[in-house]
């Protein structure tokens, strides 16, 4: 059954009504102007003094009785088949348990697993390591791009070439387009690999009872990893259990069961003892995923108001043995444009394969793609932001520029001089967009205790975003409940199913399901109440930690005397996210600005500021969503300025997987962040939330790349933006 | 071809902390040497200029040995080898799980505990090096009922995401608030300069530093590190 109703949605200065057809059980979405007392206020993170006391148990920090630990010899050369592997001196060193060799012969990047062994201590491992004999025989290799495309290039997979097939994306005509434009802009921007770096490595914690395995697992996505554990051991799912209570960071790196949890699984069951496998920082960098390098030849034309009327995008970028380079999603949905051509291709190289990473594609596309856009307005003659204005395609980002620019002092700043002496100042600003809307999927628990507290039970996992935090926000809003009377459970697959944490999608994929669940929850409690309240359910609402008859405040139930009276111990409910409604948009947009100052003499760059202004529906705690923003813009520096994985070219290896090599932005290096949010209420599902985590990482090093052209009066068009690079520009060196 | 780069890998990470250790520890180098029966002159000539400088004359290892550690006030005896970091010390025989390994090797500030009072990384550190100095951790400092200002600051203001950066850059800003509770912004950054935070925390930690410092100031909060 369902019913109709009519929300009014949408952002300052433009709501309309919108008929939505909902479940009948189903909360009515919340929509504009509905006042909350939990929801939107800032908010601590409910499981904040577990970190910062050090009791957080995350993968890392499990210890069991009995357990094994595991270690994997990985291969030094970038493609090589295996001879032979000799592991009986490591067998026969005291203390090794098990030991296992790489089935498949051969190796396609350097930091691929070859071989493991799991002994009784760290040290004793690393010892059995050493001991393992390996016959390789090297076979010539390439890890740079350019030479991968070379015909005579050595082929990273036997089956085919290095290059893979071209995905095209087309509307209109760019011929025509060009053939109208006042003025045009070519040029080739460049973005390096940049690797993830979650501070906790992958790894996991593997249990075997009999045929069911128990495994404790540093992952965004427990029942991704439970189902490609029950594939590769054959085991019905539900004979697996993943746990992931807290996670050291993901970033898109720890989506299913990689190579080595499958290994820590395979040891365990050799040993018939439990088997903990953490990955060193080397192996973190080499083979854990990473975010492709790019290759833009980008040509765009716009007339002489500054309509764009073509974009061009020839791409090209590798992910080592992986794909999932394309970065056209920015070309494709910035800006207005009748005339689009894009063009993306991966290059295989013998590299460590990719992995999702934070927006994949868009950092490296925003970055080109709004660079080339200042460059084409300055041939125009127009200011950047009036050009970006002119052609932007989100109606909630004409807002966002506006309350940016008056934020940043756009008009001021823009028209400042850069200054004398050998320091530069230069503003730029670039626009974001991003798509979290969230799935169906996820559903949730919700049960109430007999003492009168609440817990709600989702197998979702806090990749660091405070997802407890908002479902417990969530939860109490229904329930009018203080936050202190709800707990939430997550992280293991004993929990009803929910979705991996990637995309932005916990927030917006498992908040609706937590509401629904609570708001069954509260009818349950309802029935319960109005028998003794001398009420109808339908005229009790639920506020302050009371049940009461909405007409006759006085006339009331504490939330504590109503559980005392449960039959049970405990009475529960569920909740279901159903598929998204028709709703407001089903985009997000978002725009930054930064301030810039740049060395002329030493080519260094400092970023002094960003204004940052996202959109993410209803943000549920503002104090937790900032944390992301800036999150979000610091990890965008790093990539403007600091990130790169370096390849020696003669011995295909990485030159710095270590943290002091590879450089991530410290405190030294976070500029002043302003952050502003623009309510959106889009209706998609019962609370209207959108994610954050992409949206806000998209644009940053864009606005930094155009905030160095505008300090120094020439472009740096390749990532990271490196003292050599600048003078490079600057025709220093 | 033969791979023996883990071997390799491992003789180089000795050396490294042997070397970061200097001459002012004996009983890392002679553990970590080996130096049990110094044959030549030299040798000897360096046992004794290290023996003269250091006043502490003990050959440990390689096999394991009992020591003692006093760790958040308390004495704890643990049996383990030479080669064996402060970090994987309490980790692993003392169960202390909120001191994290991130780089395991001294450039992310995630394993900072205080040493008498001051900052260091402890996977930079032998275990056996730390015995006679007092260990704060993070749960020394407070638990999650009863955190430490700073603690309880980092949960306020939200300077914490996954948090596996948290308790390292904690230590550190108790570290410099001890030093100085007058610590300006700047003092802070300078302090947890060589902390790294994936996450991007570092805004709201500033915030949390500079909330602590005024309740340290205020209340002559004891503090126990």
């Amino acid at each position: 059954m369902a019913r109709r109703v009519t929300l009014q949605l949408g952002f300052q200065g433009d709501t309309r009504d919108v008929a939505v057809v909902i479940p009948d059980d189903e909360p009515t979405p919340w929509q504009w102007g509905d006042r909350l007392s939990l929801a939107g206020s800032e908010t601590p993170r409910i499981d904040g003094s577990l970190k910062a006391s050090g009791a957080a148990r995350y993968t890392y920090d499990i210890a069991i009785p009995g357990m094994l630990h595991g270690a994997i010899l990985r291969s030094p050369y970038p493609h090589a088949r295996i001879r032979s592997v000799d592991l009986s001196r490591t067998r026969a060193l005291a203390g090794v348990r098990a030991a296992l060799t790489r089935e498949e012969k051969m190796v396609l990047f350097a930091g691929q697993e070859v071989a493991a062994v799991a002994a009784v201590s760290p040290e004793i491992s690393a010892d059995a390591l050493g001991l393992i004999r390996v016959e390789y025989e090297s076979l010539p290799f390439v890890v740079e791009m350019e030479e991968a495309m070379q015909p005579s290039a050595p082929h990273v997979f036997a089956s085919g070439a290095n290059a893979g097939a071209a995905k095209l994306f087309a509307v209109g005509d760019i011929a025509q387009g060009f053939a109208a434009a006042a003025a045009t802009h070519e040029a080739v921007y460049t973005t390096p690999v940049q690797a993830h770096v979650s501070l906790e490595t992958h790894g996991a914690l593997a249990r075997w009872d009999g045929d069911e395995l128990t495994v404790w697992c540093s992952t965004q996505g427990i029942f991704t990893v439970r189902d490609d554990l029950a594939l590769f051991f054959n085991l019905p799912p539900e004979k697996v259990r993943v746990i992931s209570t807290f996670l050291g960071g993901g970033f898109g790196s720890k989506f299913g069961a990689g190579a080595e949890v499958i290994i820590a699984a395979r040891l365990a069951r050799e040993a018939d003892a439990p088997v903990k496998l953490m990955l060193s920082r080397a192996a973190e960098h080499l083979a854990t995923g990473n975010r492709p390098s790019s290759w833009q030849r980008i040509k765009i034309g716009a007339d002489h108001r500054g309509r764009l009327v073509a974009i061009r995008l020839d791409q090209r970028g590798s992910g080592g043995i992986g794909g999932g380079s394309g970065s056209s999603g920015p070309y494709r949905t910035l800006y207005q444009c009748p005339n689009i051509h894009t063009e993306e291709r991966n290059v295989y190289v013998n590299a460590g394969p990719s992995s999702p990473m934070r927006a994949p594609g868009w950092p490296q596309g925003c970055f080109a793609f709004e660079v080339a856009i200042d460059e084409l307005a300055r041939k125009l003659g127009l200011d950047r932001l009036d050009l970006r204005r002119r052609n932007n395609a989100n109606p909630v980002r004409e807002l966002e520029f506006q309350l940016g620019a008056r934020a940043f002092k756009w008009d001021e700043k823009s028209r400042a001089a850069k200054g004398r002496g050998p320091l530069k100042r230069g503003v730029g600003v670039a626009a974001a967009s991003w798509h979290a809307i969230g799935t169906a999927g996820p559903q949730a628990q919700a049960i109430a205790f007999r003492d009168g507290h609440v817990e709600v039970r989702i197998g979702t996992q806090d990749i660091g975003t405070g997802t407890r935090t908002i479902l417990a926000m969530v939860a109490a809003e229904e329930l009018g409940l203080p936050l202190s009377k709800v707990k939430v459970e997550i992280g293991d697959t004993r929990y009803l199913y929910s979705v991996p944490s990637g995309g932005s999608g916990t927030a917006p994929s498992n908040t609706p399901a937590a509401r629904q669940a609570a708001a069954h929850l509260r009818e349950k409690l309802f029935r319960l109440a109005a028998p003794i309240l001398g009420a109808e359910v339908g005229d009790l609402e639920a506020r302050d930690g009371m049940i009461r008859v909405h007409f006759e405040p006085a006339r009331a139930l504490s939330f504590a005397e109503t559980c005392r009276r449960l039959a049970g111990d405990s009475l529960s409910a569920e909740g279901e996210r159903v598929p998204n409604y028709e709703g407001f948009r089903r985009d997000q947009a978002g725009c930054q600005f930064a301030e810039v100052e740049v060395d002329s003499e030493t080519g260094i760059i400092r970023v002094l500021n960003v204004v940052a202004v996202h959109d993410a529906g209803r943000i549920i705690d503002p104090l937790t969503a900032r944390s992301q923003v800036n999150g979000g813009v610091i990890m965008g520096v790093g990539f403007a300025l600091f990130e790169e994985r370096r390849l020696d070219p003669n011995l295909g290896i990485m030159v710095n997987p270590t943290m002091d090599d590879y450089k991530l932005a410290g405190p030294l290096d976070v500029p002043e962040i302003s952050v502003a949010f623009v309510e959106v209420a889009n209706g998609l599902s019962n609370t209207g939330v959108l994610g954050l985590g992409e949206a806000v990482h998209v644009a940053t090093a864009a606005a930094v790349g155009c905030a160095v052209y505008d300090a120094i009066g020439v472009p740096v068009r390749s990532l990271p933006m490196t003292p050599d690079k600048v003078l490079a520009a600057m025709g220093k060196i | 071809m033969v791979s023996g780069s883990d071997e390799d890998e491992r003789a180089t990470r000795l050396s490294r902390r042997a070397f970061i250790k200097g001459a002012g520890a004996a009983a890392a180098v002679a553990s970590l040497a080996g130096v049990t029966a110094s044959s030549s002159k030299a040798d000897k000539n360096n046992d004794a200029a290290v023996d003269a400088e250091a006043k502490i004359v003990e050959h440990l290892g390689p096999g394991a040995t009992t020591i003692e550690l006093a760790i958040n006030g308390v004495p704890r005896k643990l049996t383990i080898e030479p080669r064996v970091t402060l970090l994987d010390a309490l980790r692993g025989q003392l169960g202390l799980t909120g001191t994290k390994l991130v780089c395991d090797r001294g450039a992310c500030g995630a394993c900072t505990v205080l040493l008498d009072g001051d900052s260091v990384t402890s996977c930079m550190l032998l275990a056996v090096d730390a015995r006679h100095h007092a260990i704060t951790t993070i749960e020394g400092l407070g638990d999650a009922n009863r955190m430490h200002p700073v603690q309880q600051a980092f949960v306020e203001k939200d300077a914490l995401q996954c948090g596996y950066c948290t308790p390292g850059m904690i230590m550190s800003i108790v570290a410099a608030l001890r030093r100085n509770r007058d610590a300006s912004p700047g003092d802070i950054k300078e302090a947890t300069a060589g902390n790294i935070c994936r996450c991007g925390t570092y805004p709201h930690v500033l915030q949390s530093a500079a909330a602590a410092a005024r309740k340290l100031r205020g209340k002559q909060f004891q503090d126990k590190a």
